[in-house]
């Protein structure tokens, strides 16, 4: 139906939606995690707002699993060479996100206030941390990761995680920090009432001004960075690898795509106007329309990066053309198509019982009900 | 050459952190079922004690799933971190199950989950009976598409070397999905995780009619438990996956090492129930066999014959030396693509270019390659045969013991006298670990007894890790241990309190 290149191309989208699909649902809950302990002054605060996402955050997690798996089956390059190249990076995510799923189940099992304040903190982490990470890895796209690449398509890397945490790097992971943050307090304004929703309300507009900030500053930086462009490639309508191009480097590089399509400069637009909007929004009552719209700028987030990236999706630093692009990452026509056709019919009835499952659980979680439901929530 | 310590720090992670997956997922196969049953039971009856029974496995059930999802996460991504080569050399293939497996099964398991504990006042019966069915029925598709991805790394069936990519391509899904290997794997599998789930019910029952607790509970939960469980343990004994060994030629060197069949015999061939074995004279010392049992039961005939040991190894010989002539063509490729002669080399031994990559174990240059050395790769293709041969013992001695006492707990509570039978009902909570030894020794002969392969004739297990070291690994392996030997405590604590306090922590604070 698709021809190769255009196969690769409309990837290129999936892995985004995916992507996209993860940081608006299990962003949120991440977000949430994070504002755990500071929103919640009291055990019961704290229950509260773990069971706006106590159904969910579990079917929402698997967007992460997802968007792994797709990106072994889409990619297996990436997926190999980002995972193994970023050893430690990828076990400390790996760490971190172990403290969720037993620290969501466990917490309110036993009723004991230190019992529960150790998993309330080892929430945090287990939601605070991957935030951070994310963001830092993609920072680090940017920069180049130290990898290359031998005749067998074996890859070997020569750099360390301590290079990872470059300012650049952290920078971005401040931005993906506080951009899951508001993710998720836009959330939880909608979810919560009274002290605890105002509480969220503060620090959604400091999280927003600190991440508004932070991201002007990473579009600033990228124009003095160096940033990549394909000069030459072989023909990306049969099977390639990734030693088949030719690369070059140039400073601001990583805003070409920009320049030479001003339409795209709706994506990092849709950050400033959506994290804007929500913050009015949410004095106004309009909660619901205020998570909509800070999901919109989540998008935009994602956007323009993988905009900016374009085609690379991972940059080498250590030998720009052996750099993995969409063109060269891809498998092979046969798999793109079958996994084309398992997205579009199980994506669609994923959202639908999703939305059926917030449609029963909907309303307010207030202090009462948590009272009144005791022995069976969170 | 790859570091042969750091093949092996990887080799152990991986099966450090599958194995203690494995511990939950069982139970969450089985006892999703068991609680469908039991609500089910409910719906139609009415009755309070069963509504109460749905939520107190349900307990039970989500304590252990935490950790099954938990440790699933690093299984997703341990392929990437440290199966790099792997990861690229097949994930044209084997990556499609397992993005599969998210988006049609975990994404709906994961979903249901939070329904079923929270929707009871939301839903209405019927809906309620119809998320828990749901997340049965996921979970247990969950297992259908990792196992299918499992049993392509067996049988690597549907799919080709393409020399451009330097990887395997996917020609067929539809052979992916009905590899023969995956539909006896699955049936297996999962018969095993039912079985583990009603045993966990029957041992935790039988304790509290042991201390004379919540009998009319106990007593009904048995009933539910030993039905499904009795039909469980016959299934999985007899449709064992055994069947699937005889499907492709390595999957025939599985059941050499796990049968000690060093030679091959007239068909049909006899088991040997009972060996000592002699890894370096390639005999058994001494054994008790049974004539005509094993070529019945592994090839359900009479006349087709099941090579022994030393006869595979001396086949491979050949395709070994020939695997190496196929390796030298890609190499030569490599240099000028269009080397006709290197191109109709490759194609003449392309189906053996994985046992010449096995050579690489030993030699990086390959075009000195000696005899020793294909002697060597040869020897290799069948793995070392007593622990195979006891693993797969010991668990067929257990599904055994499984079916008698399912058959034995079935007839006593349909007598309604199982509280009587106090000997049984020690023995029957004594049982509790068994089903997890078992499904331990299941894996370590489907794993183990593929080596040296990770995927079977095409790529060898010690060129299938990622470029880090030996001391990461072993870093992480170390790490790994810490992390889940901590969840692993804290998990059995809150399951054994909350199975010992019974279903009162439906109605009652737990300090």
């Amino acid at each position: 139906m698709f021809d190769y290149m255009t196969l690769k191309l409309i990837w290129w989208l999936l892995i985004g939606v995916l992507l996209i699909g993860f940081a608006i649902m299990d962003g949120h809950d991440m977000g949430v995690g994070t504002l755990l302990p500071f929103v919640g002054k009291t055990d019961v605060e704290r229950r509260v707002v773990i069971n706006t996402i106590a159904p969910h955050w579990d079917g929402n997690q698997v967007w992460f699993i997802t968007a792994g798996g797709a990106i072994f089956a889409a990619w297996p390059f990436v997926y190999a060479i980002a995972f193994s190249g970023l050893y430690w990076a990828m076990l400390l995510l790996l760490a971190a996100l172990f403290f969720r799923p037993v620290g969501f189940e466990y917490r309110s099992k036993i009723n004991s206030p230190r019992w529960r304040n150790n998993w309330d903190w080892l929430i945090f982490v287990g939601s605070s941390v991957p935030a951070l990470l994310f963001g830092v890895a993609f920072g680090n796209l940017f920069l180049g990761v130290p990898f290359k690449i031998d005749d067998t398509m074996r890859a070997f890397f020569t750099g360390n995680f301590f290079q990872l945490l470059h300012p650049f790097a952290l920078l971005v992971g401040v931005v993906s920090l506080t951009l899951l943050m508001l993710q998720g307090g836009s959330y939880l304004v909608h979810r919560t009432e009274g002290a605890l929703q105002a509480r969220v309300k503060k620090i959604n507009q400091v999280a927003g001004a600190i991440n508004i900030v932070c991201f002007t500053l990473a579009g600033v930086w990228l124009t003095q960075m160096n940033g990549m462009s394909v000069v030459k490639m072989a023909d990306p309508n049969v099977s390639m690898n990734p030693l088949m191009k030719e690369v070059a480097v140039t400073s601001g590089g990583w805003l070409a795509n920009y320049f030479a399509h001003p339409v795209l400069w709706v994506f990092p637009a849709l950050v400033y106007v959506g994290v804007f909007l929500t913050l009015v929004l949410q004095s106004k009552r309009r909660t619901l329309t205020g998570f909509a719209v800070m999901s919109l700028a989540v998008l935009g987030m994602i956007m323009t990066a993988g905009v900016a990236l374009f085609p690379f999706v991972l940059p080498s630093s250590e030998n720009p053309a052996m750099s993995l692009t969409l063109w060269d990452v891809a498998s092979s026509k046969y798999t793109l198509n079958v996994m084309l056709w398992v997205v579009i019919i199980f994506v669609p009835t994923i959202l639908m019982y999703t939305s059926w499952a917030y449609r029963v659980m909907r309303g307010k979680v207030t202090v009462e009900y948590v009272k009144a439901n005791d022995k069976s929530l969170y | 050459m790859i570091d042969a310590g750091l093949v092996d720090a990887s080799r152990l992670q991986f099966a450090v952190t599958a194995l203690f997956h494995f511990i939950f997922v069982p139970l969450t196969l089985g006892l999703s079922f068991i609680l469908v049953a039991m609500e089910l039971t409910y719906v139609m009856s009415g009755k309070q004690i069963y509504k109460d029974m749905t939520k107190f496995w349900g307990k039970l059930f989500g304590i252990n799933f935490a950790l099954g999802v938990t440790t699933g996460i690093t299984m997703e991504f341990q392929f990437g971190t440290n199966w790099a080569y792997y990861s690229h050399y097949v994930g044209d293939i084997f990556g499609a199950p397992l993005a599969i497996e998210g988006l049609m099964a975990f994404f709906l398991e994961s979903t249901m989950i939070g329904l079923f504990f929270f929707g009871w006042d939301r839903l209405s019966k019927g809906k309620h009976l119809l998320v828990t069915t749901l997340l049965a029925v996921a979970s247990n598709l969950s297992a259908v598409l990792i196992l299918i991805a499992n049993a392509w790394m067996q049988n690597p069936v549907g799919s080709v070397f393409n020399p451009t990519t330097m990887r395997m391509e996917l020609l067929s899904f539809s052979e992916i999905l009905f590899n023969p290997v995956a539909q006896s794997k699955f049936v297996h599998t999962v018969s095993a995780g039912y079985v583990t789930g009603s045993v966990f019910v029957l041992a935790i029952s039988s304790w509290y009619l042991l201390k004379g607790k919540h009998i009319d509970f106990a007593k009904r939960s048995i009933r539910i438990a030993s039905a499904f469980g009795l039909a469980s343990a016959l299934s999985v004994v007899v449709l064992g996956d055994e069947s699937g060994y005889v499907v492709g030629e390595h999957q025939q060197a599985k059941l050499a090492a796990m049968e000690g069949m060093w030679e091959t015999e007239p068909a049909p061939a006899s088991f040997n129930l009972i060996a000592i074995t002699n890894e370096a004279k390639q005999q058994n010392d001494f054994v008790i066999r049974i004539p005509y049992a094993m070529g019945l039961i592994a090839t359900r005939s009479t006349d087709t014959v099941l090579p022994g040991i030393k006869e595979i190894r001396a086949k491979n010989e050949v395709r070994v030396a020939n695997g190496v002539q196929a390796v030298l063509a890609l190499e030569a490729m490599k240099k000028n693509p269009n080397d006709m002669l290197a191109q109709a080399k490759l194609k003449e031994h392309q189906k053996d270019l994985g046992y010449g990559l096995l050579t690489k174990k030993y030699t990086d240059d390959l075009s000195s390659v000696t005899p020793e050395v294909i002697r060597q790769a040869a020897h290799d293709t069948v793995p070392m045969v007593a622990p195979m041969f006891w693993s797969f013992r010991i668990m067929v001695a257990l599904g055994f013991t499984f079916i008698a006492v399912f058959a034995y707990a079935f007839w006593a509570s349909s007598k309604n006298i199982i509280h009587e039978k106090k000997r049984f009902l020690k023995f029957a909570l004594l049982l509790l670990p068994a089903p997890w030894i078992a499904t331990s020794l299941g894996w370590i002969v489907a794993e183990y007894g593929r080596q040296p392969w990770t995927v079977t004739g095409i790529l060898p297990t010690h060129l299938s890790v990622s470029s880090v070291s030996a001391g990461e690994v072993w870093a992480s392996l170390a790490g790994f241990v810490v992390f889940y030997t901590g969840l692993f405590i804290v998990e059995l604590y809150l399951m054994i309190k909350y199975a010992r306090l019974g279903p009162t922590v439906l109605t009652e604070q737990v300090h």
